[in-house]
């Protein structure tokens, strides 16, 4: 019998002895190294872009291509412990709020093939599943919060689900009481290392709102803003400043990510604002139109008082002229004294937003003239220079259609945008700096996306909308390969800052966007 | 005796070291014990596969021959620039072998053999990291050659017949490397086939220099199996007019058995025997995979074989009459060229160390047991054809081995 034991024994080890071991295997540890970092409790504090949304949703397949969770995969080989998150119930990405469907969060999106074979975003259907009332119990090492500003993180009950709308239903699910804080939260892991992205919604809810809300520039009481302003950059400095400090307090290291152009997120860019195509016959056709509404406002102004020479030059810059082929579309601006009609054509930097009604812009004379028979005819009188009634003239100027706030961001709201924006990074460089923090240039890795790209084994990944690969369908958000490759550049800034030797993933590896159809 | 093998194992050991494709050189116990060599070395009814001319040699008139191997291999993976590491958790393989001869005349003998000298099992964990590559695959094909043989003068004999094979594939490997369903689930094709048949045939020649010299050839050819009936199953496609549907589709596939020319000599002294064999396998033949899909899709997959060749050396000791002790060693060369090292097949160039013995029960009976380990050394390699574009790759290693056992009947 001991016999026996003794060969079943020794086969057991055999058999063991003739699994094939490589001579250093990364199974084992030891192939990479940790450096000055301890990666073994990591938590990821920020907004959408730390939870893993993407394609307007967090549903639980994004979740898992966070860059946190991919950050942490990588951490796992030097001594990374296990990373919780926050999954939602569903690969919807839909809440609720005690069985009804919550406003404003809906399902993601998937692209889909029309009736007519064209592939395009479209919201996928289904009843989403993830009840915020159906609070879950963490801690989770993932605290991105999708929505959240940089003050956001340090307002109490900001997961508060009697404080909705105010409060955020994301938080709501996972915050440790009703009236936590995100960054207290954080802390309360005694996390070993960090990292923080927050700001981008500072400047994006104004951006992606076309510029409705407000810059709060001065206004030091986040209190009072508005879910589209801007926020103050003496604000953000200071809030940033308190949460990376108290993230830092147990931390070995951490990493922080900066804010990138608006300007190089699909979103912005897809739209082109001279895709007013034109051919030579509309061109003039449209370039008379505005000599009428010129010569109206001229007439108008004279008959009220205005000196004529003052109201030929208030006059001459609705004298717009459009020539064949792609010309800028006409956007509506405040009215003032030197602009009183309000609108004007737009210059080359301005911006159209994805959420654009494409189908007005090509079809409808969104952005130039909403021509009706009544205004030709009015058109028709001028041409045989005939008298027209004011009402026949309210009528030429009413058919004017520029381009709403709303849908565009304009140079004045593209410069608040980029001030603050110059300003949060600023401080985030500076808090980095005199932490000794590994700092990762979002920036300019996005202004790269959108020129040209970067390039990856099977191809280059870019910007462009729903087929460079880096950004989902919401236009703002990276896909999971996009957030890979995020991954990568903190590791390569983790790396450099700290001597330890964390591998980075192949983005090719990753999912893009999801090909479905909606229902 | 230990000596004297130990110096030869040495000797070849510090030559570069090879194993084959999907080839699986396990015929017989005897043979095997001793390098897998044969081609030569009348003994039993083995040489019904190691080269038929042989068979008219054989002392008995029935000799019958069968056994099977137990193969346990594993590999292991790993790609240091991601961090990603994987290693494969294949079942035991079971190849088997049987032969028979009789003697007609005293200048003609007849023979069967049955035998599976191809086959691969490799099983990766799902979605692992070269799953687009391959989750899964299985071939098998077993030859089944009626013999005749015959001695033509005192100095030489022929031997062939025709080959009948029959064989299965499984093959599972996901759609690309990111192609998910909604909920995540990784798009995947599975194709299976079974009872792919084809003939091809074999034929050798046996010289006998000296009473102990004899030196031989023997030819195997070409076997192409062509899959026409067989299923591929699309699973967890996306729901979209923009990717291919979920289920059936029929398939077209060929996957070449190589030919493979040995030589060899064989020289029996006293209590010993020495045996040595050349192979040449013929693996250029082996150019794609291409699989064709029912539903217009298709796979093309570069292989780009190269001819490959196999050193085999094997001794033998009869210390008494009722035990014989065999011990061999080969080196076989992989027909894989650098950057095609897919890991459906992930041999590289290997060292075979064998070991055998032979227990006469009786006069007419005796058992056989052999035990082969195949080493590989590590290797940096990759695939550089997959259809994005990409390179599949990192370091590999193999190993595997091999305890067979087998009977030997004569009368």
């Amino acid at each position: 019998m001991k016999n026996y034991i003794k060969i079943v024994a020794l086969s057991a080890v055999f058999l063991t002895a003739c699994e094939a071991e490589l001579d250093n295997p990364i199974e084992d540890g030891g192939v990479y190294t940790s450096g000055s970092v301890d990666f073994s409790n990591y938590v990821a504090v920020g907004n959408s872009l730390t939870s893993g949304y993407a394609d307007g949703a967090l549903y639980i397949t994004g979740q898992q291509n966070s860059f946190p969770n991919i950050l942490a995969g990588q951490f796992a080989l030097v001594g990374g412990g296990e990373f919780t998150q926050p999954l939602m119930n569903d690969n919807l990405g839909g809440l609720v709020n005690g069985g009804t469907a919550l406003p404003g969060f809906q399902n993601r999106f998937v692209l889909s093939v029309d009736g007519s074979g064209n592939p395009g975003p479209v919201r996928l259907e289904g009843s989403a599943t993830t009840d915020i009332t159906n609070i879950l119990s963490g801690p989770f090492n993932n605290m991105g919060v999708p929505g959240a500003k940089s003050f956001h993180l340090v307002a109490p009950s900001y997961g508060n689900i009697a404080n909705l709308p105010a409060a955020n239903p994301y938080f709501v699910r996972f915050a440790s009481s009703p009236n936590a804080t995100v960054i207290a939260d954080a802390v309360a892991q005694s996390p070993s290392f960090f990292s923080l992205w927050i700001g981008n919604n500072d400047i994006l809810s104004y951006a992606t709102s076309g510029g409705v809300g407000v810059d709060q520039k001065g206004n030091l009481n986040p209190a009072s803003y508005g879910p589209n302003d801007i926020t103050d950059p003496n604000v953000f400095a200071s809030v940033y400043s308190q949460e990376v400090e108290a993230l830092d307090g147990s931390a070995t290291g951490g990493v922080l990510f900066n804010i990138p152009d608006v300007t190089s997120i699909p979103f912005f860019t897809t739209v082109p604002n001279n895709a007013l195509v034109l051919t030579a016959e509309q061109a003039a056709s449209l370039t008379g139109f505005f000599r009428a509404v010129s010569g109206i406002f001229i007439q108008g102004a004279i008959q009220q008082g205005v000196p004529a020479t003052q109201a030929q030059a208030l006059g001459a810059q609705y004298a717009i002229t459009f020539s064949a082929g792609p010309n800028r579309f006409i956007i509506d601006v405040p009215v003032t004294q030197t602009n009183p009609l309000g609108f004007r054509q737009m210059t080359q930097n301005e911006l159209l937003l994805l959420t654009i009604n494409q189908a007005a812009l090509r079809t409808q004379g969104y952005g130039s003239v909403a021509l009706s028979p009544q205004v030709l005819q009015v058109l028709g009188k001028l041409q045989q220079q005939m008298q027209i009634t004011p009402q026949e003239a309210g009528l030429v100027l009413a058919a004017v259609n520029g381009i709403d706030d709303k849908d565009s961001l304009d140079t004045a709201e593209l410069t608040a945008i980029a001030n603050a924006q110059t300003a949060y990074n600023a401080t985030i460089s500076n808090v980095a700096q005199a932490r000794g923090l590994a700092l990762v240039d979002a920036r300019a890795t996005l202004q790269q996306l959108a020129n040209g790209g970067i390039s990856y084994d099977a191809g280059t990944l870019t910007s462009t909308f729903a087929t460079g690969g880096a950004f989902s369908l919401d236009g703002v958000h990276p896909t999971p390969r996009g957030y890979a490759y995020l991954a990568n550049l903190a590791i390569d800034a983790i790396n450099a800052t700290y001597g330890s030797t964390v591998p980075k993933v192949n983005i090719g590896d990753y999912n893009t966007i999801t090909a479905s159809q909606a229902n | 005796m230990r000596k004297i093998l130990l110096a030869s194992l040495f000797l070849l050991a510090s030559a570069t070291t090879f194993a084959g494709g999907y080839r699986v050189g396990l015929q017989g116990q005897r043979a095997l014990a001793m390098g897998h060599t044969g081609v030569a070395y009348v003994n039993t009814a083995e040489i019904a596969f190691f080269n038929p001319a042989g068979l008219v040699y054989l002392e008995n008139k029935l000799n019958v021959s069968a056994g099977g191997f137990g193969v346990f291999s594993s590999v292991a993976w790993q790609n240091e620039s991601t961090g990603q590491f994987a290693k494969t958790d294949s079942p035991m393989g079971t190849p088997f072998y049987l032969y028979g001869s009789y003697a007609l005349t005293e200048w003609m003998s007849a023979g069967l053999a049955v035998y599976t000298p191809y086959g691969s099992t490799v099983e990766w964990p799902t979605d692992w990291a070269g799953s687009h590559l391959v989750n899964n695959i299985e071939l098998s094909a077993i030859f089944v050659q009626p013999l005749l043989s015959f001695k033509i003068n005192d100095v030489m004999s022929i031997g062939g017949g025709p080959i009948f094979v029959t064989g299965n594939v499984n093959f599972n490997r996901n759609a690309n490397r990111t192609l998910t369903d909604l909920e995540g689930n990784r798009s995947n094709i599975t194709v299976d086939d079974s009872g792919v048949t084809n003939w091809g045939w074999s034929l050798g020649a046996l010289f006998n220099v000296s009473d102990n010299f004899r030196i031989g050839a023997h030819y195997r050819s070409e076997i192409i199996l062509e899959s026409t009936e067989g299923t591929a199953t699309f699973a967890n496609f996306p729901n979209s007019p923009l990717t291919p549907s979920n289920g059936d589709t029929s398939f077209e596939a060929s996957l070449p058995l190589p030919a493979e020319l040995t030589v060899g000599l064989s020289y029996d002294f006293d209590k010993w025997v020495f045996n040595f064999d050349f192979t040449r396998t013929f693996w250029d033949v082996y150019t794609d995979l291409d699989i064709v899909f029912g539903n217009g899709r298709e796979s093309i997959n570069p292989r780009n074989y190269r001819n490959s060749s196999l050193y085999k050396f094997g001794m033998a000791y009869a210390p008494s009459e009722k035990f014989t002790l065999r011990a061999g060693y080969y080196f076989d060369q992989s027909p894989i060229r650098s950057g095609y090292f897919a890991p459906e097949t992930p041999r590289n160039d290997a060292n075979g160390f064998t070991a055998g013995l032979s227990f006469d029960i009786s006069n007419s009976f005796a058992i056989d047991a052999s035990f082969l380990y195949v080493r590989f050394k590590e290797i940096n390699e990759s695939y550089d054809y997959v259809d994005d574009g990409s390179s599949f790759g990192g370091t590999y290693k193999s190993s595997a081995f091999i305890p067979g056992i087998g009977v030997t009947y004569k009368m």
